[in-house]
């Protein structure tokens, strides 16, 4: 293990969440541009266009794409065998409080009893880290999901009867999104959960959202259902921003878990045009690979 | 129509505003989430003076990402946030103070439409989440006040120039671009799309 291994950690970390902030992921800004070539509503375009343009400018600019910069999220996978383990959490914790300062991102973390912003995106629980142990891995693979706020408001979770079951599941999706209309900004990119307990079923509609878009569901039933229920999304007419159009989500990603026999849980979770994720790989001997956001690897050297 | 305006804004002005329209504005504007309505309306009610006068301004649902250059703010990224949030807050605010644009994103309600038609305002949207290309509208912070709320619920005071476009979704007729939108949406959720999922 290099001496540094924490160093690069923490500094890998900063520049990660500089590429999820400024850089548009390039699934999704394919899926935008298919989207504004799709488009005959002349207001849906201009919305579409000052979205790329938008892009453009932050990622020439390494200026945050949009002014909320979310709450930090961090999805975890840590190999068993991975020199550092425990000061983990730690590491993530100050390259946030550095990235704040340094991109600069707004500071977004509010606590909810004394209502003070922390300043420097931390706070109690957060960031928020999803933890994930490889067996037999040597490789840390880190997500930073700085989550904005318009998307979250919307996002729903339920436990609905077994009998009413998908039928229910998918009105509960089309309804959900529906009564969000223009608010989570879209076109937007949704997860659903079907399964597990209420709070599982909402964390695989979230860590749906970090698959990219346009690969579908592995499981075919899934892969048929995703497509189903994005074409009943976007014939509700809503389109980027609410001005109308064809596109109101760029992607429906499914995932499920085994149930208990009694209840059928369903989560709805959204993210908004600016799906922002950025994805490395760090290796033991201290090697550092963006995955997502290939330009950071230049920057990197 | 696309409209250049500059606040102070004229009732006149901004009354020939249909849903629809494109307008660029220049002049004063202030920032203001929930918190900010939430404080300008105690002020109010307690008859206490607000840092600056409000008659003729515009109103901008943003909480932004700023930076400070040799003692200077700079706006990094700025664009809207969710209008909705502010809508309990809204109609008392322009009454009370004399606002004559509201600009934000995802629409607002009927209390907001109302007043708009009442006091001869307008709401106008702009691009959610198109933070970088809303900051080049943005020439400069003049001030800030209230800073002890946090960064993006701060009362930001801000010269803007040909800040656009924005969208005019509210009129001062009450017409409101997101009721019409809601009414479509349904609609097609009624005929198209629970049919196809087993409900009438």
């Amino acid at each position: 293990m290099p001496e540094n291994l924490e160093s690069v950690i923490e500094k890998a970390s900063i520049l990660l969440l500089k590429g999820a902030t400024t850089i548009i992921p390039p699934d999704v800004k394919e899926a935008l541009i298919k989207a504004r070539d799709g488009e005959t509503n002349p207001l849906a375009i201009a919305q579409l266009n000052a979205i790329l343009e938008n892009c453009k400018l932050a990622e020439r600019e390494s200026k945050p794409i949009c002014q909320d910069t979310g709450l930090i999220i961090f999805y975890v996978s840590l190999g068993e065998n991975f020199p550092i383990k425990g000061r983990l959490k730690d590491i993530l914790r100050r390259a946030t409080v550095k990235a704040t300062s340094e991109i600069p991102l707004r500071p977004n973390a509010v606590d909810v009893m004394m209502h003070k912003n922390s300043g420097d995106n931390t706070g109690r629980y957060i960031p928020w880290i999803e933890w994930e142990l490889v067996p037999g891995s040597d490789e840390l693979t880190v997500t930073a999901f700085p989550k904005g706020g318009g998307s979250e408001a919307p996002c729903i979770a339920k436990v609905l009867s077994p009998s009413q079951g998908l039928k229910y599941a998918k009105k509960l999706v089309v309804d959900t999104v529906a009564e969000a209309g223009a608010k989570p900004c879209p076109p937007v990119s949704i997860g659903v959960g079907l399964g597990g307990t209420i709070d599982v079923a909402m964390k695989i509609a979230k860590k749906a959202l970090l698959r990219p878009i346009g690969v579908r569901s592995n499981i075919e039933v899934l892969a048929n259902l995703e497509l189903e229920l994005l074409d009943l999304v976007n014939s509700l007419g809503i389109g980027p921003h609410g001005v109308g159009g064809k596109t109101t989500a760029l992607t429906v990603n499914v995932d499920y878990a085994h149930r208990h026999p009694a209840s059928y849980a369903v989560a709805v979770a959204f993210n908004c045009w600016a799906a922002r994720r950025s994805k490395m790989k760090i290796y033991p001997d201290g090697s550092v690979e963006f995955v997502t956001h290939k330009i950071l690897n230049e920057w990197w050297r | 129509m696309e409209y250049h305006l500059n606040t102070p804004l004229k009732e006149k002005d901004v009354r020939k505003l249909r849903i629809g329209d494109i307008v660029y504005l220049s002049g004063l504007m202030i920032t203001a989430r929930d918190a900010a309505h939430n404080r300008v309306l105690k002020l109010l009610a307690s008859s206490e003076k607000l840092p600056l006068d409000l008659n003729g301004l515009a109103v901008y649902h943003c909480g932004p990402v700023v930076r400070k250059l040799n003692g200077e703010w700079e706006i990094v990224a700025a664009g809207p946030t969710t209008s909705a949030r502010m809508e309990s807050y809204e109609a008392e605010f322009m009454e009370k103070t004399g606002v004559r644009m509201i600009i934000g994103k995802g629409g607002m309600g009927n209390r907001t439409a109302e007043a708009c038609k009442r006091l001869g305002a307008v709401y106008t949207i702009f691009t959610g989440g198109a933070a970088v290309l809303a900051a080049r509208g943005m020439k400069r912070v003049v001030d800030v006040k209230w800073l002890d709320l946090g960064v993006p619920e701060a009362m930001w005071i801000i010269e803007a120039e040909n800040f656009g476009p924005l969208m005019v979704a509210i009129d001062s007729t009450g017409a409101n671009f997101y009721a019409d939108l809601k009414r479509r949406v349904d609609k097609n959720l009624m005929e198209k799309v629970y049919p196809k999922i087993g409900f009438k």
